[in-house]
């Protein structure tokens, strides 16, 4: 029903810039009833009101300003809205771009509907290599059109989350002693998970002589993204001996983890993926009990990634109070698809996505430069993102921090953004395991 | 492993036998198909919300939630249900009505954040080495005292009497004097309280979103339907088995996780090739 309304109040403009009333319509995609579409939007209406204010798009002598559309894609619920909701915004409200997304599965179906009518999509939210692996590269007058911003493709988050394990790990066996840390993994069911998992499944029992993680993996639980309890999962992590629980969530359940997790005071240390876990409302929506959860994610309180990160997160705070999600991406995909309309001079789609391709622009989340695949590269000098713990009741990044990408050849290359704290074993893990 | 499965499978099942005692009751009892049922569950979630947020202590906040959901539940059910009860496929779409329009109701009034009740019992304690959260023993044993209660006043009452009566055959308990359309509201009265109590419970295991009530609404439909129509005994008995369903999944399949309910949901259709009218469905008529 929500959609249905939404589909009659999509066309939400942002302030006018005084100029022409030439308009670039934008359509933000996203789970609008979920965090996730809500900070897409409000992400995606800070740059529009930021590009606007500052005098709009110039290209061949018109100057256009920004419009919004909001197409609220429904994506945590399977069904057929995604693909609707794109549709509809193409042929009746008319959008010439499109950003956000978030559910792979949705944006399998809605970035083929993006592609049959020949807009483009940069994708804020989805990680799944497959929206872009094997379609642009392979089929590229079909897929040309597609661009992802944000995050990081799953593979290099899995990398991300990999080398966060491995600092966690070895802090294990610094503090408590244990030389083989026995790792669980809690991957809610989807398309974009199961790379992760694999990936690290894999490394985990792999030694560290051979550049694995020297530890040991007692076992994946899949629980379903939208799932209420997962009291019974933890109680078999527990059982099962772990000291780490590896979590790699994007949905709802990444809050019921919380809950749970801090409630019964499991005794494993949580990191890995938990896009709840990013948000500001974090703690008041795990009552509490989410403290010391980890998460990769791209925006931590006073770290700057680029000169444009606290700008943009002290913006976003005055403007919407709360810390930015990592779907709040979309204002870094809107940025660069305006520099993009401009390089381009042109609004014609080819014309633009050439200059999309040849993208290299300094964001709030690093130095975006897209490959073959219109993916973002990985790395120091590129994307990393952070790994963001909350203590003290505030999301502080613990890494990079002193972050060595490639010891073997550059010793003295030492990654580390200021403001980054150390990671903290929760202190009932420490009672539980200490001396044992 | 043994006993994992057993203190988790029971924790589990004082929840979902909470959620599926007031649907039973109706739908045993009662003989309404109330779809709603679990959306008066969500409602007592946000209002424990709300009036604990406003500043209320948790006693006063349950006291008052619960009478809030049973008074709304009553007038809802005179508006929207009492009009079209003698036709069940309207009885059907009419609460189900209901049952979306709490949900933009409380979604317009609270978003769609996940909200956080307090539990009323913090903490944790351990039994047979597993991690139980108080609020699921005192979950576990409000099911057990409702079950109790339930059957005290059907069995033991003048008013269960009339119940009893009016569930096996309405005509001739109008014929014999009763009031039976009084009698119906008191079991539907009877079963947003007991919804309300399953908030009061639940609500704190869960996050509070405007869709949480489809999940359980899943459940119950599934326990009662397992447990076989009209059998309050049956309902209760058909959530544990699901509980169990769901916990043994977990532990025994644990990259199979995610198809817990599904599992679940693959017993009951096995229970009725075996059994049409479910585990109880025929044997306890006397319940009704």
């Amino acid at each position: 029903m929500r959609s249905l309304i939404c589909s009659f109040l999509l066309a939400v403009s942002v302030f006018a810039v005084g100029v022409s009333g030439q308009v670039i319509r934008i359509g933000v995609v996203g789970p609008m009833a979920y965090i996730q579409g809500k900070h897409h939007w409000q992400g995606a209406v800070l740059a529009a009101e930021e590009i606007n204010a500052a005098g709009g798009i110039t290209v061949g002598g018109r100057t256009y300003r920004i419009e919004l559309v909001q197409v609220d894609s429904n994506e945590m619920q399977p069904g057929p809205d995604a693909v609707t909701a794109v549709e509809r915004a193409i042929t009746v409200s008319k959008v010439d771009f499109l950003v956000g997304g978030f559910r792979t599965e949705a944006m399998l179906a809605m970035t083929e509907v993006a592609c049959d009518y020949k807009k483009i999509f940069l994708i804020a939210g989805a990680a799944e290599n497959k929206l872009l692996e094997g379609r642009v590269d392979k089929n590229y007058n079909r897929y040309k059109y597609l661009f992802r911003v944000t995050p990081a493709r799953s593979t290099y988050l899995a990398q991300a989350a990999f080398i966060q394990l491995r600092e966690v790990m070895d802090l294990f066996r610094r503090e408590l002693g244990i030389a083989e840390p026995r790792v669980a993994i809690l991957a809610e069911q989807a398309e974009w998970a199961t790379p992760i998992v694999t990936f690290l499944t894999l490394q985990v029992n792999a030694p560290l002589a051979v550049g694995g993680l020297g530890g040991r993996h007692v076992g994946t639980w899949r629980p379903s993204a939208l799932a209420t309890s997962l009291t019974a999962e933890l109680t078999a992590i527990e059982r099962a001996g772990a000291h780490i629980v590896f979590t790699v969530f994007s949905g709802p359940v990444g809050v019921v983890f919380g809950r749970d997790w801090g409630r019964l005071q499991i005794p494993v240390a949580a990191l890995g993926i938990n896009v709840e876990a990013q948000a500001q409302g974090w703690l008041e929506a795990t009552g509490g009990y989410g403290a010391y959860a980890a998460t990769v994610g791209i925006y931590a309180d006073g770290v700057a990634v680029t000169p444009q990160t606290l700008p943009f997160i002290e913006a976003y705070r005055a403007r919407f109070g709360e810390l930015p999600l990592y779907t709040a991406g979309t204002y870094d995909a809107i940025y660069i698809l305006a520099d993009a309309i401009r390089r381009a001079g042109s609004l014609g789609t080819d014309a633009v996505i050439a200059a999309l391709e040849a993208t290299d622009y300094v964001g709030t989340i690093g130095r975006i430069v897209l490959d073959k695949t219109h993916d973002p590269l990985w790395g120091p000098e590129h994307l990393t993102g952070l790994g963001v713990q909350w203590q003290d009741g505030a999301p502080r990044a613990f890494w990079p921090r002193e972050w060595r990408p490639d010891p073997g050849n550059r010793p003295d290359f030492v990654v580390g953004f200021p403001g980054t704290v150390p990671y903290q074993i929760p202190p009932w893990v420490v009672v539980h395991w200490q001396g044992k | 492993m043994i006993a994992d499965i057993l203190v988790s499978g029971l924790v589990r099942s004082g929840v979902y036998a909470m959620l599926a005692l007031g649907f039973g009751l109706v739908f045993g009892v009662g003989r309404i198909l109330n779809l709603a049922h679990t959306a008066f569950y969500m409602l007592a979630a946000y209002a424990i919300f709300a009036l604990v947020g406003g500043g209320l202590g948790m006693p006063l906040a349950a006291l008052l939630a619960t009478l809030a959901v049973a008074g709304i539940g009553l007038v809802l059910y005179k508006l929207f249900v009492e009009p079209v009860r003698e036709l069940e496929a309207t009885v059907l779409l009419s609460t189900l009505a209901l049952a979306v329009l709490i949900q933009e109701v409380c979604h317009v009034l609270f978003t769609a954040d996940l909200l956080f009740v307090p539990p009323a019992f913090p903490g944790y304690t351990s039994l047979a080495g597993v991690r139980v959260g108080h609020q699921e023993v005192a979950t576990l044993v409000l099911a057990v005292l409702s079950l109790i209660g339930v059957r005290f006043v059907l069995a033991r009452t003048r008013l269960g009497l009339a119940i009893r009566a009016c569930a096996q055959d309405r005509e001739v308990a109008n014929l014999m004097g009763m009031n039976v359309n009084r009698v119906t509201a008191i079991v539907m009265a009877l079963g947003f309280l007991l919804a309300a109590l399953a908030g009061l419970a639940v609500a704190p295991l869960y996050p509070v979103e405007p869709r949480m009530w489809t999940h359980p609404l899943v459940i119950v439909l599934a326990a009662v339907v397992l447990g076989g129509l009209g059998s309050l005994k049956g309902s209760v008995i058909g959530a544990v088995i699901l509980a169990f369903a769901e916990v043994l999944v977990v532990f025994l399949v644990p990259g199979g996780s995610y198809l817990r309910t599904a599992v679940a949901l693959l017993i009951m259709v096995g229970v009725f090739l075996l059994r049409p009218e479910g585990l109880f469905g025929a044997g306890i008529p006397e319940e009704r």
